[in-house]
């Protein structure tokens, strides 16, 4: 199987779950007061959960450039850690026009199902990427049109399985290391203190996600420096 | 809202959002030597995908109670080696019957 192939069968579960998530989204933006093609529009050029959500309740009031600004940088900073992360291990020839093309795609999930990889090429991280961003253009399209025809107890179940995928994806590494494990539970511990504590609760979720992540990797890089082979583990 | 005020907040919003992801990874062209950097780097996904995943996720299906079955499922079937696409099925599936079973008893 070539590099695409595999990238394409990787991205299936992403895809699922962005059907189901963007279905979410599109339903929201079109009760926001959006149009079906404006939600549609938003998804394919931003291709994002949390942004997007933020997104629309901005677009609702006029005149909120500055807000939509500073919401999106503090809730998609994230990203760059993720960027920086996988630039370290993608392949010699993923380089200059690939990444600035393929970077559009840096979700969540994508880069957590590249940073499996020993080494990701331009042509896995295509595959990767293609499913998932039809599944979020579709999802969001469906949503948008035709609303609630699926019954509310599907919808609710299907928003868990976003949460499943990241926990199959941590948890394995989790049970072989229990450094790893222990770093893992500070950033829980941080991101329920912002979630649950008040004052630390008035933050926006998408920086209390980014602080919590960068606090819990920078401890665990002081306390457990990995070992140069154990890198991919 | 007007086409004009659509497109200039889809402009923020799409290229802030383009901005931030791109431009890391298309301007770190060399392999980093630090070694708390490298471990830092390593160790990022994780924390990314724990703090999205908690406690996020015990409130993604409207009842806590389903949700947080769903999620001890979840964990319980990555542990076990299963794929993603089992595990998130084998999540929503038991938040979905949880939730069924709920209603039915309360």
């Amino acid at each position: 199987m070539n590099d695409f192939k595999k990238g394409l069968v990787a991205g299936i579960p992403i895809g699922l779950g962005y059907l189901s998530v963007s279905f979410t989204f599109g339903i929201l933006a079109v009760s926001y007061g959006l149009y079906w093609w404006q939600a549609v529009v938003i998804s394919m050029t931003t291709l994002t959960s949390a942004g997007q959500l933020a997104g629309v309740g901005i677009m609702i009031h006029p005149g909120q450039y500055i807000e939509m600004l500073i919401s999106q940088i503090t809730i998609n900073l994230r990203y760059s850690f993720m960027s920086v992360s996988l630039s370290q291990k993608v392949s010699p020839e993923f380089k200059g026009a690939a990444r600035f093309l393929l970077g559009f795609f840096m979700t969540d999930e994508i880069f957590a199902v590249a940073s499996q990889q020993k080494s990701v090429s331009v042509k896995f991280f295509t595959g990767l990427a293609t499913i998932p961003y039809f599944g979020w253009a579709l999802g969001t399209l469906f949503g948008a049109l035709l609303g609630n025809v699926l019954p509310s107890s599907v919808m609710n179940a299907l928003c868990l399985a976003i949460y499943g995928m990241f926990i199959a994806i941590i948890a394995p590494d989790a049970k072989r290391s229990a450094s790893l494990l222990l770093i893992i539970g500070v950033a829980v511990a941080l991101s329920c203190a912002f979630y649950y504590l008040p004052l630390l609760n008035t933050l926006s979720s998408g920086l209390a996600i980014s602080i919590s992540a960068v606090a819990a990797a920078a401890l665990g890089a002081l306390l457990f420096p990995i070992k140069e082979e154990a890198e991919n583990g | 809202m007007d086409n004009l005020q659509f497109f200039i907040y889809l402009l923020i919003l799409a290229g802030s959002t383009y901005l931030i992801r791109a431009i890391p990874f298309a301007a770190v062209k060399k392999k980093i030597e630090n070694r708390f950097i490298r471990s830092f780097l390593h160790y990022i996904p994780y924390t990314v995908l724990a703090a999205m995943t908690f406690p996020a996720a015990l409130y993604a299906t409207g009842n806590v109670f389903a949700a947080s079955l769903g999620v001890i499922a979840a964990v319980v079937f990555a542990i076990m080696g299963k794929s993603l696409t089992t595990v998130a099925i084998a999540s929503s599936l038991t938040a979905f019957l949880a939730e069924i079973v709920l209603k039915a008893v309360v």
